[in-house]
């Protein structure tokens, strides 16, 4: 299963390598990871999705806080959240193609945030499933770049990762 | 205000205020200021090895022998990639090791310089933790910290980096008492409910068995664990790097268990019903193939301060997270206040099973035989050092063998490497049990490959006059990669035989030891004792043994628990 996993951690160099290298060290999947300082400078916040058996899973969790620049996780998909992932892509948009790509970005409440004689370059954000199905409706055939942030997340209400 | 000290001076103070007697190093470039301040002072004796992988091992056996922190220094590039095999080793058994290396200065970092490599990025899979000091004001509480982070929790080897620029600077030192760290707070005391469930499974059991390994020498924790197991008249088996944390010569126990366990030792484990598993992480050379492991129904506890070593490869029934030592204590006083007792009927039939299983005498040999059977020597030397010796060995049949063989009473006599199968670590590990137990009998059990792997520590033994016995298992073949040949690849002994080898007598000497050659089996004891009244002298003892001896029983690869190969 998929789950999106929230850690904090403190804010020091190598810190990030520590994950990475658990992650491919011991051979589990990494589909997104982002980090970046919190509004507590000395602490940054991870968010990881990875793909696992339950098993697997209890290890990754496990093993992650392990790591002894790790304060604390949560494991967000075990209950009530907010997931969020931002993305650009940039399409090719000339002539009848151009309504049709406005119309579109309109229904995933996207917005256009570049526009040239050639392309659009839309900002979309949503859950990673949201984003997937706005490349998918749009089409391969004009897109020409994207990028995605990989999921962030929240728990819902009281649910948080605090110290 | 505090006195201004170097950042060398700052290291070796730290070193002081935690009582460090003996750290284990080799120069270099990038050391040198650390080096000065060695010389100034007298408090913290440095060994110097011949080899920086031996710094670690000799390290790593003074930490296993004493419960003390291990303390290594080298330089940094080869300094450290030589020193990582040591590094690797301990961390694998868990073992608590400070080691300082040195880095070229800050501003080279990054830029290829002369002896730079990236020291926190190779050893990061390796260590507990690692830290790159870049500032001086922070340098006294990082060595605080590592001292504290490799000593805690489930115990490992800590790295602190320091750039050569770091050890010339100054700053105001002051080493603090105590140090708290938000993110790392291991849990020593178990879960009460866990525990209470766990006492209640333990008296319900049929055919209960112990099964304690490393954690509970690594927690000091033979004595409490001797106490339940006997309270309670359970069997117990220890793993190869639990032996003496149960008393070998006990009653209860029923050997080791494993890839080269005993017969009972694993038919027990394979047929119990409940399972209390004490400091121990179901490594794969113990537990077999667990799919034939879990065709039996067995209940299992699980105690381990390490979350991450439980429900690993084996799936528990009641987990415990916390210090072998406190959670035993606890269950003795639940069992002790319980209304329950033991099954007493059930205990005698399974006993009675036990005991069947141990009349199949799964280690004899052929005790009459005309060349020297290695078992035979080890057999001899226990008798002749009344058990009581610290006893180190490499890799290989000799290792197992003197598992099987030496019975071990008493936590941390034993020391080998039992998950990263080290071959090299015998004889520097034996110096650092020297250190620590200076007035101990300390013997290196090994054969003829691993003992070349770190044989150029007899120089280091010489400097420093330590009287190791050395117990070189000579069968002309790496024995253990012979016996996997003879048994899974059709006897093709593929580059697994020992030739050109020295003539270890001439080499001992050349050294400036004592060498013997022991070719018959009626010279075995004659020659241990002689070396044994040489107090002063370390004696290499060439034993010519068996070539074709194998290590039974054996669990092959893939293989469940009760399908050994028996002599
Ligand atoms: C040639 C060769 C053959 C081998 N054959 C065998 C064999 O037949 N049988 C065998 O048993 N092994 C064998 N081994 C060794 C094997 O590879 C493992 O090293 C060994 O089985 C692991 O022992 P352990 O489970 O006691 O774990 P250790 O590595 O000693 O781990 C200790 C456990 O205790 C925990 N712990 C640490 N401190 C505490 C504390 N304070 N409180 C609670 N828990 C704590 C740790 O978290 C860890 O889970 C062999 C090795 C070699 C090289
Ligand atoms: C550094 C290292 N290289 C290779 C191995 C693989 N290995 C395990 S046992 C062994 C042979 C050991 O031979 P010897 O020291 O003579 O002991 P014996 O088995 O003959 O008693 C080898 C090569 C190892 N464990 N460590
Ligand atoms: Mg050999």
């Amino acid at each position: 299963m998929r789950h999106i996993i929230s850690l904090l951690m403190e804010n020091e160099a190598g810190a990030l390598s520590r994950v990475a290298g658990l992650f491919s060290a011991r051979g589990y999947n990494i589909e997104s990871l982002n980090v970046a300082p919190t509004e507590d400078p000395t602490l940054s916040r991870m968010t990881l999705v990875t793909i696992g058996s339950d098993e697997v899973i209890e290890q990754i969790k496990k093993q992650l806080n392990k790591l002894i620049e790790v304060v604390k996780i949560i494991d967000l998909t075990e209950g009530d959240h907010i997931e969020r992932e931002l993305m650009l892509v940039k399409v090719k948009a000339i002539g009848d193609g151009r309504d049709e790509i406005k119309r579109l970005t309109d229904i995933f409440r996207g917005s256009i945030i570049d526009v040239t004689d050639k392309s659009y370059t839309i900002e979309l954000t949503g859950t990673s499933s949201k984003l997937d199905a706005f490349l998918q409706s749009i089409g391969q055939g004009i897109i020409l770049e994207t990028i995605r942030t990989g999921a962030s997340g929240l728990g819902r209400g009281d649910r948080m990762l605090k110290l | 205000m505090t006195e201004e000290l170097t950042g060398a001076e700052i290291t070796i103070r730290c070193l002081q205020e935690e009582g460090v007697e003996y750290i284990f190093g080799y120069p270099g470039g990038a050391v040198l200021f650390i080096y000065d301040e060695l010389f100034k002072q007298d408090k913290v004796k440095h060994i110097l090895v011949r080899h920086e992988q031996a710094a670690l091992h000799a390290a790593d056996g003074y930490a296993r022998s004493s419960h003390k922190v291990g303390v290594a220094l080298v330089t940094s590039g080869p300094g450290v990639t030589n020193a990582v095999t040591g590094i690797a080793t301990a961390y694998m058994d868990s073992i608590p090791l400070v080691i300082i290396s040195g880095q070229v200065p800050t501003a080279a970092i990054g830029q290829d310089a002369f002896q730079e490599v990236d020291t926190v990025g190779i050893t990061r899979p390796c260590v507990k933790h690692n830290f790159l000091v870049k500032d001086i004001t922070e340098l006294a509480t990082t060595i605080k910290k590592a001292f504290f982070i490799a000593s805690s929790g489930r115990p490992g080897p800590v790295l602190v980096d320091i750039p050569k620029d770091v050890t010339q600077q100054k700053a105001h030192f002051s080493y603090p008492d105590s140090i708290r760290m938000r993110s790392y707070n291991p849990v020593i005391n178990g879960n009460t409910k866990q525990i209470k469930k766990a006492a209640e499974l333990i008296l319900s059991a049929k055919r209960p068995m112990f099964y304690s390994g490393g954690g509970v020498i690594l927690d000091n924790a033979a004595g409490v664990l001797t106490e339940l197991v006997e309270l309670l008249d359970y069997p117990c088996t220890n793993t190869l790097m639990g032996l003496g944390g149960f008393p070998a010569t006990d009653k209860h126990f029923v050997g080791m268990l494993g890839m080269h366990g005993t017969y009972e030792a694993n038919m027990s484990m394979q047929y119990c019903d409940v399972l209390i598993a004490v400091g121990a992480r179901f490594d794969d050379r113990v537990i077999g193939n667990p799919k034939h492991f879990y065709s039996e129904d067995r209940k299992i506890i699980h105690i381990d301060i390490d979350p991450s070593s439980i429900s690993k490869r084996v799936k528990v029934d009641i987990p415990i997270v916390g210090g072998v030592s406190q959670v035993l204590k606890e269950l003795i006083k639940l069992i002790k206040a319980s209304k329950e007792k033991t099954d007493a009927i059930a205990l005698k039939e399974w006993w009675k099973q036990i005991n069947l299983w141990r009349e199949r005498d799964c280690l004899k040999y052929d005790r009459s035989s005309r060349v020297i059977k290695p078992q035979m020597v080890i057999e001899k030397l226990y008798a002749i050092t009344k058990g009581d010796a610290f006893i180190t060995s490499d890799v290989g049949q000799h290792q197992m063998w003197a598992a099987q063989f030496y019975p071990f009473d008493k936590p941390r006599r034993w020391i080998n490497s039992g998950g990263l199968g080290t071959m090299g670590f015998g004889l520097p590990s034996a110096m650092g049990v020297q250190f620590a137990n200076p007035s101990s009998t300390v013997a290196c059990i090994t054969g003829e490959a691993s003992i070349q792997m770190c044989i150029q520590e007899l120089s280091t033994c010489k400097q420093y006059q330590l009287p190791l016995k050395i117990i070189n298992l000579n069968n002309r073949y790496m024995g253990m990669v012979r016996q996997w040949q003879e048994f899974f690849h059709g006897n093709r002994y593929s580059e697994s035989y020992m030739d050109a080898l020295p003539d270890f007598v001439k080499l001992a000497e050349s050294y400036g030891h004592v060498g013997m050659k022991i070719e018959k089996p009626s010279d075995i004891e004659g020659a241990l004792k002689d070396a044994l009244k040489l107090k002063k002298r370390l004696v290499f003892l060439d034993f010519i043994t068996d070539q074709t001896e194998n290590v039974f029983p054996m669990v092959p690869g893939g293989k469940g628990l009760s399908e050994m190969i028996l002599v």
